[in-house]
Order: structure tokens, then sequence, then C-alpha cells
């Protein structure tokens, strides 16, 4: 391919590259992202290009592997366009059935479809699937439309209209102030207004500048960011383009974390494209603007999602961060005025551009405008990625896109933000998503992590969880957040082993607000959150760990025994068969015991015991009775 | 490991000083751990000192000073796997294989490392086993696993003894 000399060559192309696909055609797509390439997309992409030669339908089907679509707990996911008829769970001996019947006869495979765990009905497309009909799925709506190593298809579906325009049509002052009407917040985790930053950036003194992508997303519990770029890095590299234009950049970097694999090859594959076809290097469509991009694999470090910290890191330098002011827009990549947006904000800019700022800011609430892309895990039947306008409330992400909680089990709390983030309880349902909302409420948007917890999670473990997970990612520079994390961590860790004394909730209160406000980056600022969220809705958990060493959801191992009621045991010994340690003593026909010197407190025996007899009980907070004596154990 | 092999990473990158992480990686993803003297190598050419890299080589989790075993396994403890039962996925895989979180065991078979978050919440919890990524596990289902690898390592030692004591005859029976 000969590289696009101008906008007129472009619209040429993009015209010839729609002339040649029949909208009409059917089209199967897989999704081929990380979570359905783990469940074996790869196996059913083989069996697909085998099947479409073997049935002979080659002309008359175009197939194409895309990124994530989101749904990640249902795949591997196909869905057929025109019509959007979704498939999940597709395995290779799916293949030629859908072929012959849906393909061929233009029947549905009823297998197939999805069925509402709470009604029974099956949903035959997409949009008709509850955790579909109610996104908005502006940023990872194209995201199941293309190949994301495709630069065709990213063409096809307006792919650099919107850099087209900026060059040719904007300055780089328009741009800026098209995106600060856009009332965009970055999507990374403070909310910061975009459109100022840029601002800042554009404004700051110096001939060299740098834009980077910020895609070291290291929140567990979210993976917005990996599908964006696995799925259509070509949105982040023209958002990226068009910063760089509106700042003063020739240069870029983006920052991914190698525990991405996926992400880093597509988006390679994409930079490589681009290259070819002169979307990136000189003179990008005759306008005279240079622009390079290069990529940066982070070596496995939580902080390197701060800023200052992931340009040290991108300096080849340990990623320690570094006090703020001065900020990167003035001081950043090699002393150079820097600005740096997160994967998601970036891939938001082509669409303000092609759409407007106006478009874009009717969507969402007073403060916080256009849409933001969750990632709503654990204790929640349909788990995945859940693109929802600001606005939107907990509960309906949760209950209506979401499903509720499985299993008939009581919803506690859901966590968002992060570790930095904090569990909001069910009277705080209703509550929207919403920068400044959540804030208050005493979680934090963060970067769209929202894991739902159901009665058996204790939330004072999560506590202790998430500061086990800082204390370890903390980078040790300033001794607030090095050392108040650490003595957190004991405080709240003896807690769920039985050890804590009167008192050491005020002393988690005194460490908190220490912390808080003597650390020197947004880790150590942000890392108390956990502990006063769950001190603030759920303290009675806190005060029955430390006065009853009772946990009230039976899970924190040191503070529970498993027993076995004598009167409900039937003897059946599948509680026998399950456990590993072989702490329980059984036999035909005997009333089972466990041995609680030798039980490792698995719930393997929980699980097992039939629900009819429903024998084994966890126990806390109350003594153990006594064993039935040996000679008594018959039963019958 | 090779010293042509670790010149040639570092050629790759254009001998940037800046490039020190990138570089470390490549060696990192090549040898699966960073000898010393692949250190000593990277130093000399981008001229660093090696203060700067042992720095950096204990401060990114990724790198690893010691060699890791013939298999890798990860256990994700991010948030969604962590409420999903992951605690007792990494009890079972230290059971199985003896080896807990951070370990190596002396026969360099496995090495055992927990991670937070593979991005791959809607599956968890989630544990990854020389590269192929397990969702949904049980604690069942991952002993299962395990137990097929250790197995198959445990048949490939007895071999290696067998054809060790064969050998130890013939010498034997030629002597005669």
């Amino acid at each position: 391919m000969s590289r696009i000399k101008s906008t007129a060559e472009l619209e040429a192309l993009r015209k010839e590259i729609l002339a040649q696909r029949d909208p009409d055609k059917p089209c199967i797509t897989l999704c081929s992202g990380s979570a359905c390439n783990a469940t074996g997309s790869g196996k059913v992409a083989a069996a697909l290009e085998l099947e479409i030669e073997k049935q002979g339908v080659t002309t008359e089907v175009v197939s194409r592997r895309t990124g994530c679509h989101g749904f990640c707990e249902q795949g591997p996911i196909v869905v057929i366009y025109p019509q959007g008829i979704c498939y999940l769970k597709v395995q290779p001996e799916d293949i030629a059935e859908i072929i012959s019947e849906t393909i061929k006869k233009k029947k549905i495979v009823e297998r197939l479809l999805y069925v509402d765990p709470n009604t029974g009905e099956t949903a035959t497309l997409e949009e008709d699937i509850p955790f579909y009909k109610y996104q908005k799925r502006l940023v990872l709506g194209s995201n199941r439309k293309i190949d994301p190593k495709s630069l065709e298809d990213y063409l096809a579906v307006e792919g650099y209209q919107a850099i087209a325009k900026v060059l040719f049509e904007m300055t780089p002052e328009q741009v800026v102030g098209e995106v600060k009407d856009s009332k965009l917040r970055g999507r990374g985790g403070a909310g910061f207004p975009s459109g100022l930053k840029w601002d800042f950036a554009r404004k700051a003194p110096g001939d060299q500048k740098y834009v980077v992508v910020n895609c070291d997303e290291g929140d567990p519990g979210a993976y917005m960011d990996r599908s964006v770029m696995e799925g259509n890095p070509f949105a982040v590299l023209e958002g990226l383009m068009i910063g760089a234009y509106a700042i003063g950049a020739n240069e870029g970097y983006i920052y991914v974390r190698q525990e991405y694999p996926l992400a880093v090859a597509n988006l390679t594959v994409a930079i490589e494209k681009a290259e070819e076809y002169g979307l990136l290097g000189k003179n990008i469509l005759g306008s005279g603007f240079d622009f390079t991009i290069k990529v940066h694999r982070g070596a496995g470090a939580f902080i390197c999602g701060e800023e200052t910290s992931l340009l040290n890191s991108l300096e080849g330098k340990a990623g320690e961060p570094n006090a703020r002011p001065p900020f990167p827009a003035i001081r950043g990549l090699w002393s150079k005025p820097t600005n740096i947006n997160n994967v998601e904000t970036w891939a938001n800019i082509p669409m303000i551009i092609n759409k407007g700022a106006a478009f874009f800011s009717a969507i969402g609430t007073e403060s916080s405008k256009g849409t933001k892309i969750f990632s709503l895990v654990g204790k929640v039947n349909n788990t995945g990625l859940v693109e929802v306008p600001m606005g939107a409330s907990l509960r309906d992400i949760i209950f209506k896109i979401g499903g509720g909680v499985p299993g008939d089990k009581k919803f506690k709390a859901v966590q968002t933000g992060g570790p930095s983030g904090g569990c909001l309880p069910d009277n705080l349902l209703d509550t929207k998503v919403d920068f400044d909302e959540l804030s208050q409420a005493g979680a934090m948007m963060g970067s769209g992590g929202m894991i739902v917890m159901d009665e058996d999670t204790c939330l004072v473990d999560i506590a202790r969880y998430f500061l086990a997970f800082l204390s370890d990612e903390s980078c040790g520079k300033c001794t607030p957040c090095r050392e108040g994390i650490r003595q957190m961590l004991k405080i709240l860790t003896n807690m769920t082993k039985g050890l804590a004394k009167e008192g050491d909730i005020d002393l988690l209160f005194e460490l908190a607000e220490a912390t808080k406000g003597s650390s020197m980056c947004a880790l150590g600022k942000t890392a108390p959150n956990p502990v006063l969220s769950t001190l603030k809705h759920f303290r009675e958990e806190y005060e029955a760990h430390i006065n009853e060493k009772r946990c009230p959801s039976l899970s924190c191992k040191e503070l529970i025994a498993f027993h076995i009621e004598p009167e409900k045991c039937k003897g059946c010994g599948a509680c026998f068969r399950k456990c590993p340690a072989e702490a329980i003593e059984g036999g035909k026909k005997r009333i089972h015991v466990v041995v609680q010197e030798k039980c490792t407190k698995c719930g393997g025996c929980h699980e097992a015991c039939p629900a009819a007899f429903d024998a084994v009980n966890i126990l806390s907070g109350v003594p153990v009775p006594e064993a039935t004596p040996e000679e008594a154990r018959a039963i019958g | 490991m090779d010293i042509g092999k670790i010149d040639q990473i570092i050629d790759k990158h254009q001998s940037e000083a800046s490039l020190l992480i990138q570089i470390l990686l490549d060696i990192q993803h090549d040898n699966n751990w960073l000898p010393k003297e692949a250190l000593i190598r990277v130093g000399e050419k981008l001229d660093v000192p090696m203060s700067r890299i042992q720095h950096i080589t204990t401060f990114y989790k990724h790198f690893s000073l010691s060699p890791k075993g013939k298999h890798e396994i990860q256990v994700c403890v991010g948030t969604a796997c962590h409420v999903r039962g992951a605690e007792r996925i990494l009890d079972t895989v230290h059971e199985v294989t003896g080896v807990g979180p951070g370990e190596t065991d002396p026969d360099l078979n496995f090495s055992v490392e927990t991670v937070s978050c593979l991005g791959c919440c809607a599956m968890g919890p989630v544990i990854v086993v020389d590269g192929e990524l397990h969702g949904n596990v049980e604690q069942a289902e991952t002993a299962e696993v395990l137990q097929e690898i250790k197995q198959a390592e445990m048949k490939a030692a007895l071999k290696d003894l067998k054809q060790a004591e064969k050998s130890e005859v013939l010498k034997l029976c030629a002597c005669q």
C-alpha cells in the first residue's frame, strides 16, 4: 500500500473500501479479546475458517476476528451481522451448525442463545440481551465491528476523519477549545478536565513537547483500557495524534503493562500499519505535521500508573514519583512539557472532534460528561465491560445490566475506584456514577473497576486485602505511605486473625489521617480510603471482629470453624471424600465429625454436604460443640 | 546466557540507556531470569552503573534474579478473583506443588507467583499455567491440572534415573 498523501486520497480510499463491502452480506464476527482467547476463541476461529470452506460459502459470508465485546463471562462470543444474532459460549463443534443453519437456512440455533438466569427467557439479538440493552457504547461500540489489526476496518467506521478535520480545518487552539467545551474529564482516576490539561501543556514554553498514553492499568479488577487497546488501537493512536497537534508535540509514547501481551501485539501492528499508510511519520496527509509513536512496556509496578512515576519509568529509571508541582505539563518527560492521558480518555477524542463538543457534553451529568466504561465483576450474574452514560445509578448497573447477585445471596457492597476507592452499601445504591457524587459518597470513580460483593464477603478482609496490595506496591520513597500503610495493614491483619485490641479503630483513624495528609503521591494519599469507607459503612463488622472475635460473613479463616451437626448428618460420606486434609472421621452409617486440629478450613465439606441434609455449619464467635463420642456415632 | 544473544538484544534497542527496562524485559523474556553476567554486560554496553541496574531489577516485579522453574504458575489475586476465592486456589497450588507464592522448588520444576489482576476478571478466579489461562477454576480442577504436570515430571525424572542406572550397568558389564 502506498502512502496516503492528502485528505482527498484518504476519502477516496475510504469510499473504495466501503464500496467493496456489502452491508447486507452476512458477517460472522468472533470476539478475540484476552478473555475469549482464554476460553478457546483461537480454536473456534480455526473451525470457522475450515467450515466456511467446507460448506462452500466463501463468497457468501465474511468472517472477522474482533476485539473484546465486553460480555467476557459468556465467551467465546459470535455475533452475526447485519441482524446482530448473538451466540454465546461457542465451541468449535458448534460452528458447522451455525453455518448450515443460520447462514444457509437463516434459522436460529436456539441452544447458543442467551438465557436470562432470572426469567429463563432467551434473547436472539445482541441488543435484546439485558447486559447490552441498557448500555451506551460510544467508545467500546466499534470493538465488535473491526479487526484491530486492520486499518481498512478502522477507515470503514469513520477512522481518521477526526485527524483530517483537525489538521486542515482547525487551529491547535480550536482543538483545545473543543476538548474544553466537551467537558471531558480524565478517565484514569482523578477526573481532571482534559482540555485544561492540554491547555497547560500547549502554553508551556519549549520547542520539544511530548504526549503519552497511560495504559499501565494496575487497579486490580479493572480491564477496560486493555480491551480498548486490544480491540481498537487505531482510535487511541488517532486521539493521541490529535492531542499532539493541539499541544505542539511530534513524539508520542504509549506505556503498556507487559502483563497485556495481546494489547502490545495489536498496538505494534497498528503502528506499523499506520506508518505504512503514512498516517504516522513525516508530513501526515500532506499537512506538514510530523508525528511518531514508540511503545514502552511496563515491568510490573502499580505505582507507574501515577504520571510522574510513569515518566520516570519511560526514561529507563525506577518508577518512583516526583513531588508536584512542577506538573508534567510544565516539566515532564526529559524535563519537557508533556501531556499524559489515560487510554479511555484518548479513545474519546476522535469522537468529540467528529461529533462535536455539544454532542458529547449533552450526555451525562452537570459535572461529568460522556460515557464511562466499568468492569463489572465479582459476585454478579453478568460480568464484563459495561459502558454507560455518566449519571447512571449503581443500582441500574448492578441489577439491570449485571442481573444482580447470583445464587440467592444478598448484595452487601460495591467497591469502586480500585485500591484508592471505597465500598458502598445497599442504601447508597442510588448513587449516580459521577466523579463528584461518588467521591462524596466515600468511594471514587477511579479507573472504573466495579466489584460487587455479597453477604459472604468480609469487609474487614477487603480493607486488609487492599492495604496488603498497597503495602506491596508502595515504592517506599516517602515515610508516611511506606510506614502508614504497613501499620494499618498490621492492625487489620490482627483483626482478621482475632488478635485485635480495643482502641484499634481509633488507631486506624489516626494512621489514616496521617497517611492521607502527608504522603507524596496519590498512592499514599488515597491508600486509607478502603479502610475509611468500610469503617464508615460497616463499622459493626469491625466491632464484631474486635469484641466478639467473630466474622459476620463467616469468611476470615482464623475466626471460623466447621462443625457437622450430629442430628442432621446422614453418614453419606460426601464430606469425608471431599476433605483434602483427612480431617473428617466417618464411616458407613456413622455420624461424621470434623477434627478441628487437622482442619485447614478450605470449606470443601460445607460445599459437599447435600443441600437436603445441610449438616455442615460454619461457626464464628461461639465455641465449637464437643464432638460426639465414638461409641455414640452409629446412625439408626 | 549467551553473550552474543545479550548483545543482539542491546543492539536491537540501539544501546539507548533510556531503554534499559525494555532491554532487561527482553532478556528476562528470552532467558526466563536475569543472570549476573547478563546484567554486567548490559551495564558495560550502556554505560550504566550496576547500582542503577540493581535498583531497577529489584523495583519492578517482573524481573527475577534467580532461575525460574520449568513450569510457571501465576495465581491472580486481583480483587475480583479475591472475592471469588483466589486465596483457596493459592492454598491448593501450594499443597499440590509444595511451592509457596514467590518461590521456586529446588528441582526447578515449579515457580509460583501471585499477580494482581490479569484483566480477565469476568472469569475469576484465574490461574495461568505455562502461559495458558484457566478461568473460573475450582480447587479440584486446579489440583488436577497441576497433578498432571507433576506426574509427567516425575515420570521423566524416573526415566532419566533408569537410563542413568542402565548406563551404569553397561559400564559395569564392560568392565567385567
